[in-house]
Formats: C-alpha cells, sequence, structure tokens
C-alpha cells in the first residue's frame, strides 16, 4: 500500500510538470508534439519487453499477446520519432 | 542491479522532460526529439536487462516488425495527412497497453500469484483506458478520412454507450471482488471497452474530430502511466503522465477555441440542434449579394497591396496548396509587400496542423502568426486571402448574439480593407450555417480549388 502511495505522489506531480511544461509550447509546434508525446508513450515497451520476455517459447495467450504488445509499442516508438523528426526539421530551416 | 535499472527508467524520463522542454522553441524542437529518442533507447535497454526475463526470441521478433512498420508508416505519410497518423498512432499505443495488462496479468495468473486489489484496478485501469484509445481512434481515423459521415442516430449510440458503461464499471467491481479468476472474464471485459471506445466517438461531429484526437493522446498517456502502476515502474509513471498533461492541454486549448466545453463537444453533437430550428435559406441569404472576381483580377488588386495576410483552413490541406501559397507569396514579397499567415486554433483537423503544412512549404515560422497576435493588425492589412476556411471567420461569431457560434473567438478578416474567399462553392462549413462575410461590401469571392486560383494568380501577376 506504501508503495502505491508513493507512485501516486508521483504520479499527481508529474501530471504537474507536464502541465507547466507544455503549455509553454508555442502553437506552431502543437502537432510534432502530439506526434512526439505519441511516441513517448510508446514507453509502455517497457512491460511489452518483460511480458513477452518473462513466458518461454510455448506458445501461450500470455506470450502471443506480449510479443503483439512489443509489436505495437515498437510501431508506436518508431514511426512516433521519425515523423516528428521530419516535421520539425521543417520548421529549423527558415525561409 | 535492481537499483541501476531503476535508475535507467528514471533517467529516461528526465530525458522525455528535457525533450519536451526543447520542443518549447522551434530551434532546439529537433534536438528536443532526439534527446527523448534516448531516453526512449535507455528505457529499453533497461527493460531488456529485467531478471525476469528468459528467452530474447519473441521479443526481439516483434521489435523488428513494429520498427519496420513504423519506418513504412513515418516515411509514406504526407504532411496532409498527419492528423490520421497521430489518431492512428494513439490507437496503437492504447493497444499495446491493453496487450501488456492482458498479459501481465495471465502470467501473474499462471503463476498464481495475483498481486493485490490495488494491482488489479491498475490493470484494469490499462485495458479500459488503452481499449476506448484503440477503438475510439479507429473511428476517429474513419472520420477524419470521411470513411464514415455524420450518425444520424446520436441518440441510439449515447444509449448504446451509457448501457455499456454501466457494464463495464459492474464488470470491473466483480472482476476487482470475485475470488475466481477467470481469463474468458477478462476477454468480455476487453470486448465491452472496445465497444464502450466506439460508442464514445461515434456520436461526435467530424467537425469536432481534433478535440477527440488531442483527448486520446491524453488517454494512451494515461493508460501509460496505469501500466506503470501495474508494474510499480516510476519511470513509467511519470511518462504516461507528461503525455497525459500535454493531451489534456492540447485539448483544453481546442475548446476553448471553439467557444464549447468539453462535455458539450463529447455529448452534445455538432453545434446543438442545427436541424431543428427554423433553416436558413442559403440561396436567399446570398442572392445577388455574392461579388465574384476571377485571378486576374486578384492579381491587379494584389499588385497594389502593401500588407497581404493569407487566411488558411481545411480547404488548404485538401487542394495540397500549401506550395502554391508560397508560390504567390514569393512573388508579392519580391514587389515590397509584406505577407504574413493567421493561423485559427482549429484551422485545420488537429491543433497545428496549418504550421506543419506551411512549414512543409518552406514559409518561415515567424510569418506565422496566432489569433492573438493578427487580429490587432488586421484592419491595417490591404488584403486578406481566405483560403478554404469557413466559419473560423465568420463574423457573425462576434457580430450576431442569435448565432449558433455566437462567442468563438475568430480571425477578424472583416476588417481588412478588402477579403478574397478563395472557395469552392457556397456551401456551409462545419456548423452549417451562411458565412454573412461573403457579402460584406469589401469582400469578393473567387470561386475555384485553392490551388488552382493561387497558381492562376501567380502567373496573372508575373505578366503585370
Amino acid at each position: 500500500m506504501e508503495m502505491f502511495v508513493l507512485s501516486f505522489t508521483i504520479f499527481i506531480l508529474a501530471l504537474f510538470v507536464g502541465v507547466e511544461l507544455i503549455n509553454k509550447v508555442p502553437p506552431t509546434l502543437h502537432t510534432p508534439l502530439m506526434s512526439g508525446t505519441n511516441a513517448i508513450s510508446g514507453i509502455v515497451i517497457v512491460g511489452a519487453i518483460i511480458s513477452a520476455g518473462s513466458t518461454d517459447l510455448s506458445p501461450t495467450v500470455a506470450g502471443v499477446l506480449g510479443f503483439l504488445a512489443v509489436t505495437l509499442a515498437s510501431i508506436n516508438i518508431v514511426a512516433g520519432f521519425l515523423v516528428t523528426d521530419r516535421m520539425l526539421n521543417m520548421f529549423k530551416r527558415k525561409g | 542491479m535492481f537499483v541501476l535499472i531503476n535508475f535507467s527508467y528514471l533517467a529516461a524520463a528526465v530525458c522525455f522532460i528535457l525533450g519536451i522542454k526543447g520542443m518549447t522553441k522551434p530551434t532546439t524542437a529537433v534536438r528536443g526529439n532526439q534527446i527523448a529518442a534516448i531516453g526512449m533507447l535507455i528505457a529499453v535497454v533497461a527493460a531488456l536487462l529485467d531478471k525476469d526475463i528468459i528467452s530474447y526470441a519473441t521479443i526481439i521478433a516483434g521489435m523488428l516488425l513494429g520498427a519496420g512498420i513504423g519506418v513504412w508508416l513515418a516515411k509514406r505519410t504526407a504532411m496532409t495527412q498527419m492528423p490520421e497518423l497521430v489518431a492512428s498512432l494513439n490507437g496503437i499505443g492504447g493497444a499495446a497497453s491493453v496487450a501488456v495488462a492482458s498479459s501481465t496479468w495471465l502470467n501473474a495468473l499462471a503463476a498464481n500469484n495475483l498481486g493485490s486489489s490495488g494491482w488489479s484496478v491498475a490493470i484494469l485501469a490499462s485495458i479500459i483506458i488503452g481499449a476506448v484509445t484503440l477503438t475510439g481512434s479507429l473511428v476517429a481515423v474513419l472520420k477524419l478520412k470521411g470513411s464514415i459521415g455524420e450518425t444520424t442516430k446520436g441518440k441510439l449510440w449515447q444509449a448504446v454507450t451509457l448501457i455499456t458503461l454501466i457494464a463495464v464499471i459492474v464488470g470491473s467491481a466483480l472482476f476487482i471482488t470475485s475470488s475466481e479468476h477467470n481469463p474468458l472474464a477478462l476477454a468480455a471485459l476487453v470486448g465491452l471497452c472496445l465497444l464502450l471506445g466506439v460508442g464514445l466517438v461515434q456520436p461526435v461531429g467530424g467537425a469536432d474530430m481534433p478535440v477527440v484526437v488531442a483527448l486520446l493522446n491524453a488517454y494512451s498517456g494515461l493508460a501509460g502511466a496505469a501500466t506503470g502502476f501495474v508494474l510499480d515502474n516510476q519511470g513509467l509513471i511519470i511518462t504516461g503522465s507528461l503525455v497525459g498533461a500535454s493531451g489534456l492541454i492540447l485539448t483544453a486549448v481546442m475548446c476553448k477555441a471553439m467557444n464549447r466545453s468539453l462535455p458539450n463537444v463529447l455529448f452534445g453533437g455538432a453545434f446543438g440542434q442545427t436541424d431543428s430550428g427554423p433553416k436558413q435559406d442559403e440561396g436567399e441569404f446570398y442572392a445577388g449579394k455574392v461579388k465574384y472576381a476571377t485571378p486576374d483580377d486578384l492579381a491587379l488588386l494584389l499588385d497594389g497591396a502593401r500588407n497581404v495576410v493569407m487566411v488558411p483552413g481545411y480547404g488548404l490541406a485538401v487542394a495540397q496548396a500549401q506550395h502554391a501559397v508560397k508560390e504567390l507569396a514569393s512573388q508579392l514579397e519580391k514587389r515590397g509587400a509584406k505577407v504574413s499567415y493567421a493561423i485559427h486554433p482549429v484551422a485545420g483537423r488537429m491543433p497545428g496542423h496549418m504550421n506543419v503544412l506551411l512549414a512543409e512549404a518552406e514559409i518561415p515560422y515567424d510569418q506565422l502568426k496566432d489569433m492573438d497576435a493578427i487580429n490587432p493588425e488586421l484592419p491595417q492589412a490591404d488584403v486578406a486571402i481566405v483560403l478554404g476556411a469557413n466559419d473560423v471567420v465568420n463574423p457573425a461569431a462576434a457580430e450576431d448574439p442569435g448565432s449558433p457560434i455566437y462567442g468563438m473567438p475568430i480571425l477578424d478578416v472583416h476588417k481588412a480593407k478588402t477579403v478574397i474567399v478563395v472557395k469552392r462553392s457556397l456551401s456551409p462549413g462545419f456548423a452549417g450555417i451562411p458565412n454573412g462575410l461573403f457579402i460584406r461590401d469589401n469582400s469578393l469571392m473567387v470561386k475555384g480549388d485553392a490551388k488552382d486560383v493561387l497558381q492562376a494568380t501567380t502567373s496573372a501577376i508575373k505578366e503585370l
């Protein structure tokens, strides 16, 4: 239970950090911000890796779901970061 | 080793915070994105070192497959399709959360090692938010593409949503309190949540999709944070809440720009009951009052203009006219005119959509002005060119208290000396109301596709 309280505290504090931080992002960059945070939300790959790796090769439902999760999270991360980079490079060059 | 791994997750979270901080300025944004990517690499390496991992085959196969699809998606997507891509990625993120939570639960069940009820709540939160994000995003993508139109059965969908919501709540309560653990019960719950996602987004109007996409972005983050609670991983919690906060702020920005509350967007249907009231006859509204012009007239007018403001809208994206705008602007600048771009927060189909399109055409970002910056300058503008925007320049929002969009902040283009409206037809915008701007004394309409009109104008100017 103590662990939960600690985690919840961190959750709420991080929300405030996020609000402060993102309020400073100019509207011009809102689309790259969305695709960038999309890539970051691919962090669930951490959970995906652990559940895909902790079952041995015998095909269980959990194993298949783990494989699926790793694949989906990888799509999110790779597509998110690459497309954000593509967009931001357009903003970098000036006229 | 355990401590080291946990510190790595913290390091990753710090990288993400620094990365987003970099995104506060266009000049540092590319670096910011790279820092965030490094953070992700750190997190992935840390996860690979986890003590519970006994086999790497499935992990590597999944990563290669996912990365391949990801590269393909990122390279293939045109800038005009960015809203669809972001919405799809939201959905994929949601699906990943569902898969992680279900897989973790099944593993724990097999090992007879189910956690406390707090842990079950976290599993359920991942599943509910993730599944709603998945199907909600799917519907949003189809609506953005125009594959699904406006629903006429809004009430029916709301009833379905309500029943599903109650079923999900009851099901969750049973799932947490029950001592019997049946994988089929979990599967049924996932199914209900998938249906709930469809029911929540289906009744929302196509014009409101930007708000929905921003909100689903927040959900995908919160689903990640819930996964963090499942795994007792604070790095994940921090990251998830960052993304959640980002989505929530963008949602709030969009709602404010439409002068509507979030519940009104989600449950109110598009702009109240426009179809129930007496419909204004458009033919009569515009009859004989709209003055038409040709690209040649436009060229003559622009030749003498010193201060030109372009007002891009969704029509610009549809016509893929961003490069044509840039060409015309360069011609005008060669003749000594000052050109700026007025961007309404809800122009296009997602926050910042217009900015990305104009950036693609290599228009310097310091010429892009947001609503508060450009409105005081508009009365000094010689010519304002409205390119496929409609409701965001409707003066009724400022002047007619009876209008359904009254109170919505607009770009005051009607205050410019001359307004040119480039539009394919007189059809109303998403609000479904006629636009008084088109019949003002100082406005001229050029009928046609934005790209064709701009190109014709540019060549006419060159010949002058």
